[in-house]
C-alpha cells in the first residue's frame, strides 16, 4: 500500500513538472497556432539564472523572481527579432523558425552560463516529509502548487480579462480580430513574454528536485508537448492533466511493470487517446470551413 | 586578389621556407574540445598543452623541443578520422594521442596500424584494447575493472545480494551489462535489475522496488551526469539504509556538490586525483598525483579532473617511451611504449605486456567512501 503511494506521489511531482512546461506551450498557441519548440529552453533559462543568482549568494526570493523576469525578457526578444519579422510567413516557417530560436538559445547559454549541472536548495529545505508511509520532498509541493496557480491564473486570464480574449480572438482569426479593433501585435507580444514566464517559473520551481544544465530544454520540451497534446492543445485543463496523467503513467509503469517500458507506456497511451480523440482529452473540436 | 598582395604572400612563403628547420618532435593529438564530450576534451586539451610547454621550458625531449598539434574533432567519428589522417600524413607526428571517446577513437585505430604510428587512446570501452591492436594503447581503465572493484568491496564486507539501478545512458548501459557479466566470477548475486533516463528528474518508484526486493544487501548505482544525483537524492529521501555504491564516473567535487547531505556514506571507486593529501607517503601515486594537481591548478585555477589525468598519463607514458627509445622512429617507440613497467601515473601504476595494451589493474581504483562531504579512502 505505501509502495502504491510512494509511486502515486513520484508521478504526481514530476507530471506536475510536464504540466508546467504544458502550459507554456498553450499560451502561444492560443496567440498564434504556433508550437513553440523553444518552451523547454524558457525552463532552463529559469533554473540557470535562478542558479547562477543564489550561487552569487542572491536569497531565493529575490532571485527567483528575477530569473522569471529573464525568462519573460528572451521571450519578447524571442518575439520580436524572429517571430515579428517573419509574422506573414506560413505557420510551418514560423515553427521551424522556433527549433532554430531552441538551437541558438542552447548555444547562448553555454557562453552565458556554463556546461555545468546546477541546482540550489529547495525553498523549504530538503528535508523529506512522510505522508503515510510514502514520502515527498517539499520542493514537490511547492512545484504541484506552482502548476495549479499557473493553470488557474491561465483559465481566468484567458476566459475572464480583455487582454486574454484578444490573444484568442486573434488566434482564432487575426484578420478578424484586427477589423474588430485588437492590438493583434500586442496579443502576440503579450502571449510570448506570459508563456516565457510561465515555462521559467516552471525551472525555478523544479530546479532542486530536477537539476538543470543547458541542454536538458530539448528533452523538457519533448515532454511538456506530449502533454499538450494528450491533453489537447491550446486548453489549459488538458495540459494540467496531460502533465500529470503522463507522470502518473511514468510511475505506475517504472513500479509495477519495468523501468523500460516507462517512457514507452506514456507514448503508447498518447498514441491511443490521439486515435480515438485526435483533439486530445480537453481539446475543442475544430471545424474548418473550406 | 591584387598583384602586390600575391606578392607579398609569395615573400612571406618565401621566409618561413628560408627559416632553420629546428629539430622537433612532433606529437599529434584529436580531442573533443568542443561538443557534446567537451567535458572530456576541455580538460584532456588544457593538459597537454600544459605538459609540453612545460617539457620544453625543461630541456624537451633528449634536447629536442616537443610540438603539440591538437586538432578538435568535437567526439564526430568521422572527423577525428579525416584528422587523423592529417596528423600522420601532412603533420608527420611520431605519435598520437586521442579520442576523448570511444566512438573517435575506434574510427582513428585502424589507421595506426596502417602507417605503424604509435596511438594512446583516452576513452574508457574495452572494444579498444581487447583484442589487442599493435599499435593502440589506453591509459583509462575500464568499467569492467570498476564493477570488480565495487563487488570485491561488497563481498567484503561480507554481503552478497545486490540490486543494480542504472542509466539508460551509454556509459550506464555499458557499465550495467559488464557488472552483469563479472558478478557471477565476483561472488555477487544480482537480485534487481532498475533502469532510468538520463533526464529523468524521480527514480523513487525504482528504488522502492529494489528496497522492498527480498534479501537485498546492497545498491549499485552506474551511471554518468545528474541522473546518479538524483538517485542518491532520492536514496535519503526513501531512507533507504543499505550500503549504497555509485561508480568511477560521478568521481568529482560537482557530484558532492549536486547530491548534498545524500551523498554521505556512500562509496565509489575512483582514482587518487581525488585524495591527494590522503595519500601514504610511500604511495608511488602520490608524487605524479600532487604534481598534477599544483601544475594544473597554477596554469588554470580550477581543479584537474579525472579526464584531465588520462591525458596527463598518456602524455608522460608517451615522452618516457621517447627517451627510452632514444629515437622519433615511430616504431621504435611502440616498442619502447609496450615495455613500460611500473610506470606511476596519476590514474594507476602502468604495466604494458604484448598481450595488455591498458597496463593497469584492479589497485588504480581506491574505494572511496564520502564523509561530511569530503573523500576519504576506505581501508583495504
Amino acid at each position: 500500500m505505501s509502495e502504491l503511494l510512494q509511486f502515486l506521489v513520484s508521478g504526481i511531482t514530476v507530471g506536475a513538472i510536464y504540466a508546467a512546461i504544458a502550459l507554456g506551450f498553450t499560451l502561444i498557441y492560443n496567440a498564434s497556432g504556433v508550437v513553440n519548440f523553444a518552451q523547454g529552453e524558457f525552463v532552463v533559462i529559469g533554473g540557470m539564472t535562478a542558479a547562477a543568482l543564489i550561487g552569487a549568494g542572491v536569497p531565493v526570493w529575490i532571485a527567483a523572481p528575477l530569473a522569471v523576469i529573464a525568462g519573460m525578457l528572451v521571450g519578447v526578444l524571442l518575439y520580436r527579432l524572429a517571430i515579428r519579422p517573419a509574422r506573414e510567413a506560413p505557420l510551418v516557417s514560423l515553427i521551424i523558425i522556433t527549433i532554430g530560436a531552441s538551437i541558438f538559445l542552447r548555444g547562448a547559454m553555454q557562453a552565458v552560463f556554463d556546461k555545468q549541472i546546477h541546482r540550489y536548495d529547495g525553498f523549504s529545505g530538503d528535508a523529506p516529509l512522510r505522508v503515510g508511509g510514502a514520502t515527498i520532498l517539499p520542493q514537490s509541493l511547492w512545484i504541484i502548487g506552482g502548476s495549479i496557480a499557473v493553470f488557474a491564473f491561465l483559465a481566468w486570464f484567458l476566459n475572464r480579462t480583455r487582454a486574454g480574449r484578444g490573444i484568442r480572438a486573434t488566434a482564432s482569426n487575426r484578420m478578424a480580430a484586427a477589423l474588430v479593433g485588437i492590438n493583434t501585435g500586442r496579443a502576440m507580444n503579450l502571449s510570448f513574454a506570459l508563456s516565457a514566464a510561465i515555462g521559467a517559473l516552471a525551472g525555478v520551481l523544479a530546479t532542486p528536485v530536477t537539476f538543470t544544465s543547458y541542454d536538458v530544454g530539448v528533452l523538457m520540451a519533448l515532454k511538456g508537448f506530449s502533454a499538450t497534446m494528450l491533453g489537447g492543445v491550446g486548453s489549459p485543463l488538458g495540459a494540467l492533466a496531460g502533465g500529470l496523467l503522463i507522470g502518473l503513467i511514468e510511475a505506475m509503469t517504472a513500479g509495477y511493470i519495468s523501468s523500460d517500458y516507462k517512457d514507452a507506456s506514456a507514448f503508447v497511451v498518447i498514441l491511443l487517446v490521439l486515435f480515438l480523440r485526435p483533439q486530445g482529452l480537453f481539446g475543442a473540436r475544430i471545424t474548418e470551413r473550406v | 586578389m591584387t598583384r602586390q598582395a600575391v606578392a607579398a604572400g609569395v615573400s612571406a612563403l618565401a621566409l618561413l621556407t628560408a627559416a632553420p628547420a629546428l629539430a622537433e618532435i612532433k606529437i599529434g593529438a584529436s580531442l573533443a574540445v568542443t561538443g557534446p564530450a567537451a567535458f572530456l576534451g576541455d580538460p584532456e586539451a588544457k593538459t597537454l598543452e600544459m605538459l609540453v610547454e612545460e617539457l620544453n621550458a625543461n630541456g624537451g625531449i633528449n634536447g629536442e623541443e616537443v610540438e603539440l598539434i591538437l586538432y578538435d574533432d568535437g567526439a564526430d567519428p568521422n572527423k577525428a578520422r579525416t584528422f587523423a589522417t592529417r596528423l600522420i600524413e601532412e603533420d608527420e607526428v611520431v605519435a598520437v594521442i586521442g579520442g576523448s571517446s570511444t566512438g573517435a577513437t575506434m574510427a582513428m585505430a585502424p589507421l595506426f596500424a596502417d602507417y605503424e604510428i604509435p596511438f594512446i587512446s583516452l576513452a574508457g570501452a574495452v572494444v579498444i584494447i581487447d583484442p589487442v591492436q599493435e599499435f593502440v594503447f589506453k591509459t583509462p581503465h575500464t568499467d569492467r575493472m570498476a564493477c570488480e572493484k565495487i563487488f570485491a568491496d561488497i563481498t567484503s564486507r561480507g554481503m552478497t545480494k545486490v540490486g543494480l539501478i542504472s542509466g539508460t545512458d551509454g556509459f550506464g548501459a555499458s557499465m550495467r551489462e559488464q557488472c552483469l557479466d563479472v558478478a557471477p566470477a565476483s561472488g555477487v548475486e544480482i537480485v534487481a535489475d532498475e533502469s532510468y533516463g538520463g533526464s529523468d528528474s524521480d527514480m523513487t518508484p525504482q528504488l522502492t522496488n529494489i528496497a522492498a526486493t527480498e534479501g537485498i544487501e546492497a545498491v549499485v548505482n552506474p551511471g554518468f551526469g545528474q541522473g546518479p544525483a538524483v538517485v542518491t537524492r532520492n536514496y535519503a529521501q526513501l531512507g533507504i539504509d543499505l550500503p549504497f555504491y555509485q561508480s568511477h564516473g560521478v568521481a568529482s567535487d560537482e557530484f558532492i556538490k549536486l547530491a548534498g547531505d545524500a551523498a554521505n556514506g556512500l562509496r565509489l571507486p575512483a582514482t587518487p586525483l581525488l585524495i591527494p593529501d590522503q595519500l601514504a607517503e610511500d604511495d608511488p601515486q602520490r608524487q605524479p598525483v600532487q604534481d598534477y594537481i599544483a601544475a594544473y591548478e597554477a596554469a588554470h585555477g580550477e581543479k584537474p579532473s579525472t579526464f584531465g589525468g588520462y591525458a596527463y598519463d598518456a602524455f608522460h607514458l608517451l615522452v618516457n617511451a621517447i627517451e627510452r627509445a632514444g629515437s622519433t622512429d615511430p616504431v621504435e617507440i611502440r616498442d619502447a611504449l609496450e615495455a613500460t613497467e611500473g610506470h606511476a601515473g596519476v590514474t594507476g601504476v602502468y604495466s604494458f605486456t604484448p598481450e595488455d595494451h591498458m597496463g593497469l589493474d584492479l589497485s588504480a581504483f581506491r574505494i572511496l567512501e564520502i564523509k561530511d562531504g569530503g573523500w576519504t579512502p576506505v581501508e583495504e
